[in-house]
């Protein structure tokens, strides 16, 4: 087998709780994002367009849609013989088997995998994130370095530095501390999760860190503090440009609807930086005489009848006569009925709204069963679930998935309620 | 319909179809926002589960293999079977171009003798239809009919168009009793589709006494001349169905697909219609964008005005600008402040700023690909 310079580990087994419904039954990276895409499209398109053709991806939580998704890395021209896509999941072994206890834990299970391919280098990803990044150069500058780690860091703004892991480095970009999650940041330079190691040097600390009881087999708590501890050559690599963690319903909203701006921050209309995802086989949208959208992006074999507007909308969805949809993101296969109004929601896939319907209109109460994930003024609706004719409900409500219209107890549901499957409104 | 396998003539030169036909064959023109006519029958084929597929091809077929490539997305990048694509070749006594259907199959008879399927469905690859085949198939077992071909009334297109096709007349038991090609003034409206299914080893046995007796012609030398002999029986179709004879032909499609009806026929019936993957990002609205019965494809950025329209994939329209009754293929930009009516553009077309352009219903304004105006 030809052996590899590098070879990319997609870390797709987190479960993204604070994303409430949306990640119940699906793990973040495969959560549906910007009219056509999935999360973790844009980790795996940086990969091939970074000419690493080499991938792991590491699943746990949910892996079922996730795996249906990747296949055999078609989309991505990752179907190779030499190399390409390998779904890596928990497995049995002689003795024991286990789950995933950590990011670091997980990649320690697959040194096999790595020690296949002898890669000179390993580059770790998650596949949480929205972002275009040339892992190439990234490789160069910690090629440069002669470094053991090269961690890739954004500047965040000050405020919010001590929610994330903060690099401090030396004016050369040498890292000589770093601090998990700090009270008082010294620095803005925060993780984004994305390490390049030298595989030999990250082999041996794997080991070790395995054989540390008390670890939590964590690279930003344990592997990264570790090697520094020791000494070791670890390089921050600064990135700019757009990159966001779509972990609450909030931030997922809003990057969803960054796409929607005149001229995007973030852009995928770049045929340099393609985005490459499974392809839907649907034929173009069709916007009816009477219908109307403005400022929106709009997938394929969609039919509009009713208005849209600042709105994400994905493949096959079909929204019916005089029905308004207004600073919302409607997932694959909805249908919103005919007259119904739907502002500031996000409804999951297969989703089906009724007539005369009102949702996401009320006061901003947060919810108050999930009054830390609902909170924003967003309403959501599960995948597959049936909202009935007639009904209104107010902001920061959850629908849960599957629901029927058997179990909505009431045609007024105000802010902040929940609906769940089996009638309990609560 | 593992017991059948597909041909899929792509004809010659179409000169009615003007510039859209110049450089590339009839059957890889852009039709629908998305697709090429060729798309149409090997997703039908494919469909019907037929997995061993012959495109035969002669004029200007660079852009239809380009479209082709393995047939990956046709799901016919097959170890066993698949999708082969056979140009015209040289070889001793042969002097390279197809001089007629049966001639370009004759000269790939060892497809049809290598392969094990017991029928074969030759078809055209420039109609616009959805069809399951292996219902023509059990009506064709169940008439033991020599050869079935498909056809349709055609009473809904145009009588000027109806010269272009082969008018057929029937009898109460659907045998086939006359068969006029390109009749000058046809007499009826039953027309054949170019749809055909027959016995493989008897399609070999027709090709080789076609060839033996230097005639080229599937419709004139096999068909016609075989009327009285064989049991030729017609199958009707009776859904929606158009060839692109003509450039008000290729016009009518485009604007048909608006209709509702129509689009779920042919997208929403009888399975996918398959056609190559292009990844480009949804389509974007901006504030100002006014689109009215239109179909369009991934990647168009619209900031103006669209009516009775089909955009295929990563068409700009320009803030200022009214484009009606317009078909604009892949890549073109329409810049700010242009008015444009009844055009046909071409891939790759810039409309630069305050152009005002109009064409007719019966005559569209053809802008021919890569051009600036």
């Amino acid at each position: 087998m030809q052996n590899k310079e590098i070879l990319a580990l997609l870390l797709a087994g987190g479960q993204g709780s604070r994303l409430g419904v949306l990640t119940k039954n699906i793990a973040k990276p495969a959560v549906l994002y910007g009219a056509k895409y999935r999360i973790i499209d844009f980790s795996l398109s940086n990969c091939i367009n970074s000419d690493i053709d080499t991938v792991g991806v590491l699943t746990q939580y949910q892996p079922l849609e996730l795996n249906a998704h990747i296949g055999i890395g078609k989309p991505w021209d990752m179907d190779r013989i030499n190399g390409g896509i390998t779904i890596l999941s928990p497995y049995l072994k002689a003795e024991i088997g286990e789950w995933y206890k950590g990011t670091a834990n997980a990649v320690f299970q697959n040194i096999h995998y790595v020690d296949k391919h002898s890669p000179k280098y390993v580059i770790i990803l998650s596949g949480d994130h929205i972002y275009k990044m040339n892992y190439s150069k990234m490789l160069d500058f910690h090629k440069e370095n002669n470094a053991d780690a090269t961690i890739s860091v954004i500047n965040v703004p000050w405020e919010e530095a001590s929610r994330y892991g903060i690099m401090n480095t030396h004016e050369s970009g040498q890292i000589f501390e770093f601090d998990e999650k700090p009270q008082k940041p010294k620095s803005n330079l925060a993780s984004m999760g994305v390490y390049i190691f030298t595989w030999e040097a990250l082999r041996e600390y794997l080991i070790r860190d395995d054989e540390n009881i008390n670890s939590s087999h964590d690279f930003g708590k344990n592997i990264i503090p570790m090697m520094l501890n020791e000494g070791k050559s670890m390089w921050a690599y600064q990135f700019s440009g757009y990159w966001r963690d779509v972990g609450t319903i909030q931030a997922y909203w809003e990057s969803n609807m960054d796409l929607i701006s005149r001229v995007p921050e973030f852009n995928l209309f770049d045929p340099a930086w393609k985005i490459y995802t499974s392809n839907h086989l649907k034929c173009a949208h069709y916007i009816a005489p009477e219908g109307s959208v403005k400022k929106s992006i709009i997938a394929e074999g969609c039919m509009i009848y009713g208005k849209v507007k600042n709105s994400v909308i994905f493949p096959g969805v079909y929204i019916d006569k005089d029905a308004e949809v207004e600073d919302s993101i409607i997932m694959t296969d909805s249908v919103i009925g005919s007259n119904s109004i739907i502002k500031q929601c996000i409804t999951g896939e297969g989703v089906k709204i009724g007539s005369n319907v009102k949702l996401g209109i009320g006061d901003n109460i947060p919810n108050e069963h999930k009054p830390s994930i609902y909170y924003s003024g967003i309403s959501v609706v599960g995948e597959n679930a049936v909202v009935p004719d007639n009904t209104k409900i107010g902001k920061n409500v959850v629908v849960d998935s599957h629901v029927e219209a058997s179990d909505f107890c009431a045609t007024n549901i105000e802010s902040g309620k929940s609906i769940l499957k089996g009638g309990e409104c609560e | 319909m593992k017991s059948t396998m597909g041909i899929i003539l792509t004809g010659g030169k179409n000169d009615r179809l003007k510039e859209l036909a110049e450089l590339r064959s009839s059957t890889a023109v852009p039709v629908g926002g998305k697709y090429r006519m060729i798309d149409f029958v090997l997703s039908n084929m494919v469909n019907s589960g037929i997995t061993n597929i012959g495109v035969l091809t002669q004029y200007s077929f660079r852009s239809l293999m380009d479209h082709l490539g393995s047939g990956k997305e046709w799901d016919l990048d097959r170890r066993n079977d698949g999708l082969f694509v056979f140009p015209p070749y040289l070889s001793g006594e042969h002097s390279g171009w197809y001089q007629g259907s049966a001639d370009a199959m004759y000269h790939n008879i060892t497809f049809l003798k290598r392969s094990f399927e017991e029928y074969v469905i030759v078809a055209q690859g420039n109609c616009v239809y959805k069809m399951m085949f292996d219902k023509i198939l059990d009506y064709h077992v169940e008439k033991n009919a020599d050869i079935t071909i498909v056809y349709r009334n055609m009473g809904d297109f145009p009588e000027e168009e109806l010269q272009y096709m082969g008018v057929m007349k029937v009898d109460e038991q659907e045998k086939v009793v006359d068969f006029k090609e390109k009749h000058k003034s046809p007499t009826s409206a039953i027309c054949s589709m170019g749809i055909y299914i027959l016995k493989r080893e008897l399609l070999i046995s027709l090709l080789e006494e076609c060839a033996s007796h230097g005639k080229y012609d599937f419709v004139k030398d096999v068909l016609i001349n075989k009327l009285n002999v064989l049991n030729i029986y017609g199958y009707e179709f009776e859904g929606y169905w158009r060839n692109i004879s003509t450039i008000n032909a290729y016009y009518r499609i485009n604007m048909e697909m608006l209709n509702p009806q129509i689009r779920h026929q042919l997208f929403e019936q009888h399975g996918r219609v398959y056609t190559k993957v292009k990844d480009e990002p949804p389509a974007k609205y901006n504030e100002e964008a006014i689109v009215k019965n239109s179909i369009v494809a991934d990647g168009c950025i619209v900031e103006g005005e669209v009516e009775n329209s089909v955009l295929f994939r990563g068409v700009t329209i320009k803030k200022g600008s009214v484009v009606k009754n317009s078909i604009i293929m892949q890549g073109s930009i329409v810049d700010e402040e242009v008015k444009i009516n009844h055009l046909i553009i071409d891939k790759g077309v810039i409309i630069t700023k305050g152009i005002n352009l109009e064409g007719t219903t019966t005559f569209p304004v053809i802008i021919s690909k890569n051009t600036v105006v």
